[in-house]
């Protein structure tokens, strides 16, 4: 059986709080806060990208699994941020990592999904016997229209996973995808901001696929709800996936540790991953967690893992996702903001 | 080897000098110099320039100075050693006239720095462009690091970099040739503007436009171009540890300590035989270094030499009594030529009111990056 | 700047190796045909450690244009474990807090971009590693 042998994540140290964006744009801030449940976000740096977190969070997935870096066959890499157009992030990862050159390299997008997309063919790559260990990154520095009901969430981080058959933590019991074309939220080329189509996020994009492809799983599995310990869910903010998980039949116990969205706004293909990434942080030994992401677009990934007893042995030997949120942070300005996220126009 | 002697010198005013191009400043030095020591000809030309292909777009520049100048067909070449390049064309016009090679050579320094290309950028070149312009450092960061760097092992103040400031700004008041001719106070030079922690812009030398010229001829010679040469009794030259991070201390300009000592023994000399001195003030921090490396201030701490008095005009060891390149100006190229011509004149009795009563003996430092290189002169009035 | 310049750094600047002088131990970052202490030509691999000390340093606030909507910003020469000191800038902090002494890890970070079209560099900067009492 085949699954993860470390995992990893990494969340920039700015933020950004949610009131502090309300006031920019003459929100009221409690209507903000209460009806999207979202309270700050991380915001990257000037040098920090979807290539930087994805070192960072690989660096630390690798260290918990004791991998050998040239052991790992494949790295793929999802994101709605790729930093370049044209020339991969994960070819950059791979060598500030000290990976290959006999390395399978890709990166991937699907909106949110990206991430688990990497770690859906990673995982597949891995069962087939091609590679030893496939590295699977979903990372993230998205960006939100000015004005825009997305600035709220959109935020910056990523978390890593190694796949491998030996040492694992986590086992994979299943996995699976629900995939159609919903054009819910895109962005052309050439633009800078996403645009979406409001309130058609919601059900016929969102819930559609989250459900369809969790329900799905459950069944394959013969799992139900109460046989869970987490559920983590994709987090495009904080209402959503606490809805999600109560219409599947998830307590909020259940929900709370991988639902870190409040604090850590939408990291789009880094958001369930790193959700899940907060789940192994916490979980005990022979626990189930259950994992769906969605992309835009429209998909969702989702995933039942079972960890081991070695989960416990390795944990600490990289930073935990709570450390990274509560950790030392500093709380910038709007104009701050703007100028970090390059939403001012400068004369060059 | 022949005795050398500086027979005649010339330069430009130091400055932002909008009507002056590169060529026009070079011939206006050069004539300068040839028309103080009433030569008609010269058998070789050196030019000290850092950076004019990024500032000007112009290599090349022997050919073009001696074209420039009529004197089609001399040989000339331009030496470059950053911020050192000046005092390195005087030390290889020197050698040329000691080993017999050419009797009369004629020493420039140019740099037109102001015709709108990113000064920062361009000084950075002088420094390790892989390991440390790559990371964001600037020249003045440089110097930065090293004043910081001083402060922690030598307990040096911020009001003691302010003191070199406002000295050096007080003595190039008097100099019809400097950039710069109003004095500072210390409140002024503490208020300024930060350009890198600790260093504030009256901290630093500015950005210039300047020529200087010298001609150097065998002392055996000498008296036919002038009645009061004076002779360059020693040279030395040294390099170190390019980027700050390799050098064992970084507070400390162990360039500029090998150069002295070596111009030193070749004059027979030690630094207290010096009463005059030019020293390389790019940075306020700088000239406490080079004080401190060169030995200047026996029985004074470098660090408070600019305080005490003893490196002001009228003090033990008058130090940049033409303003340093702080309040001269500092157009690259041309300083370690202009250092020259300072003490030149001070040696013959024709610094006005700089004058160092009775100055007999002088001493040039020139150094370039944040101290990989530098070379010193000692000067003596024959 | 230049893609082939830039590439031939990248071992240093992505992975950190260095070298050991085979003939009198010392370390030099990056690596290099000689040593400068005993001019040996035999220099062994080394990869540092990705924290150090900083031994001194300042704060830049008249930047380049490619660093100007950073500034100010902590620029220190650090010294790691292994007695390599290199240059970087130190971020993720307050600029007046990085002074000698000051112990940081060293993170992977986007260094500089080659204009608008131009290719991304990247390489490391120091964090601060946060003093034990503050730690959760």
């Amino acid at each position: 059986m085949a699954g993860i042998v470390g995992y990893g994540a990494f969340i920039p140290r700015n933020r950004i709080r949610a009131d502090e964006i309300a006031r920019q744009w003459g929100k009221d801030p409690d209507t903000i806060r209460r009806g999207l449940l979202l309270r700050e976000k991380s915001v990257p740096g000037r040098d920090e990208d979807t290539i930087t977190i994805s070192v960072a969070a690989g660096r630390a997935a690798l260290e918990r699994g004791n991998v050998d870096p040239q052991s790992v066959g494949a790295l793929y890499i999802g994101s709605e941020s790729h930093p370049y157009a044209v020339k991969p992030s994960g070819t950059v990862v791979i060598e500030a990592l000290g990976i290959g050159p006999h390395v399978h390299v890709a990166d991937f997008e699907f909106a949110c999904k990206a991430g688990t997309e990497a770690m859906f063919v990673a995982l597949g790559l891995v069962e087939s016997g091609r590679v030893e260990h496939a590295l699977a990154i979903g990372a993230d520095t998205s960006q939100g229209a000015p004005g825009d009901a997305l600035e709220f969430s959109a935020s910056a981080g990523g978390a890593a996973f190694v796949f491998g058959r030996n040492h694992l933590v986590a086992e994979c019991v299943d996995a699976l995808s629900y995939t159609t074309d919903t054009p819910d939220f895109w962005r052309r080329e050439g633009e800078f901001y996403p645009r979406h189509g409001g309130r058609f996020t919601g059900e016929p994009a969102y819930f559609k696929h989250v459900l369809s492809a969790s329900r799905l799983i459950l069944e394959r599995t013969g799992l139900k709800p109460a046989d869970f310990r987490f559920a983590v869910f994709h987090m495009p903010n904080g209402k959503f996936p606490l809805r999600v998980g109560r219409q599947l039949g998830f307590t909020r116990a259940q929900l709370d540790t991988g639902w870190i969205v409040p604090t850590m706004g939408n990291t789009y293909s880094g958001s369930s991953p790193t959700g899940l990434a907060a789940a192994l942080d916490e979980a005990g030994p022979g626990e189930l967690i259950l994992i769906t992401s969605f992309g835009s677009g429209a998909g969702s990934d989702a995933f039942v893992f079972r960890t081991t007893e070695r989960l416990l042995e390795v944990r600490d030997r990289a930073p935990t996702v709570r450390s990274m949120l509560d950790g030392p942070h500093r709380y910038l300005t709007y104009g701050e903001y703007a100028k970090y996220r390059e939403k001012i126009r400068m004369n060059d | 080897m022949r005795d050398v002697a500086i027979v005649g010198a010339g330069m430009t005013q130091f400055g932002e000098l909008w009507t002056a191009s590169l060529r026009s400043l070079f011939v206006e030095a050069a004539l300068g110099a040839l028309e103080s020591a009433r030569a008609d000809h010269v058998d070789s030309i050196y030019v000290g320039n850092m950076s004019a292909g990024q500032f000007v777009g112009q290599e090349h520049l022997g050919p073009l100075m001696a074209d420039a100048l009529g004197m089609r067909g001399v040989p000339a070449v331009r030496v470059e050693s950053a911020c050192a390049s000046g005092g390195h064309a005087l030390r290889l016009g020197c050698m040329e006239v000691a080993s017999g090679m050419a009797d009369l050579v004629l020493v420039t320094g140019v740099e037109k720095m102001t015709d709108g290309v990113d000064v920062t950028n361009v000084l950075a070149t002088a420094s390790d462009q892989e390991n440390e312009v790559y990371h964001g450092i600037t020249f003045p960061g440089l110097y930065a690091m090293i004043a910081r760097a001083h402060m922690q092992s030598r307990g040096t103040t911020e009001k003691d970099l302010h003191w070199v400031s406002v000295k050096n700004h007080r003595h190039g008041a008097l100099n019809p040739k400097a950039q710069f001719r109003g004095e500072v106070s210390v409140e002024d030079v503490a208020a300024s503007s930060m350009v890198a922690e600790p260093l504030r812009l009256l901290h630093c030398s500015p950005v210039s436009d300047g020529a200087a010229a010298v001609l150097l001829a065998p002392l055996a010679r000498a008296k036919e171009f002038t009645d009061r040469p004076v002779r360059i009794t020693g040279s030395g030259a040294a390099t170190s540890a390019m980027a700050l991070a390799d050098r064992a201390d970084p507070a400390f300009l162990d360039a500029v300590e090998k150069s002295a000592q070596r111009a030193y023994a070749m004059a027979g000399i030690q630094p207290k035989d010096i009463d005059v001195a030019e020293v390389h003030d790019c940075f306020a921090i700088a000239e406490i270094c080079a004080l401190e490396a060169m030995r200047l201030t026996e029985g004074c701490n470098p660090v408070q030499a600019a305080r005490s008095g003893y490196t002001a005009l009228g003090g033990k060891r008058p130090v940049n009594t033409s303003g340093g390149l702080k309040s001269k100006g500092h157009p690259v190229g041309a300083s370690g030529v202009a250092q020259a011509i300072e003490i030149f004149e001070q040696l013959r009795g024709e610094a006005g009111e700089r004058q160092v009563a009775g100055a007999h003996r002088g001493a040039t430092q020139n150094m370039g990056g944040s101290g990989a290189s530098s070379v010193v002169h000692i000067f003596e009035r024959v | 700047m230049p893609s082939p310049r830039y590439w031939r750094e990248v071992p240093a600047r992505y992975r950190l190796e260095g070298a050991r002088c085979g003939g009198c131990g010392k370390v030099v970052f990056p690596s290099r045909p000689v040593c400068p202490e005993c001019r040996s030509r035999v220099l062994q691999p080394l990869t540092l450690s990705r924290r150090g000390t900083v031994i001194t340093s300042t704060v830049i606030h008249v930047a380049p244009d490619e660093f100007a909507s950073e500034a100010p910003y902590a620029i220190a020469i650090i010294e790691t474990p292994e007695g390599a000191r290199l240059m970087a800038q130190v971020v993720d902090c307050d600029p007046a807090g990085i002074v000698p002494g000051v112990e940081v890890a060293l993170e992977f970070r986007m260094i500089r971009r080659e204009g608008h079209g131009g290719i991304l560099c990247y390489g490391h900067k120091g964090v601060p590693v946060s003093p034990p009492a503050e730690r959760a």
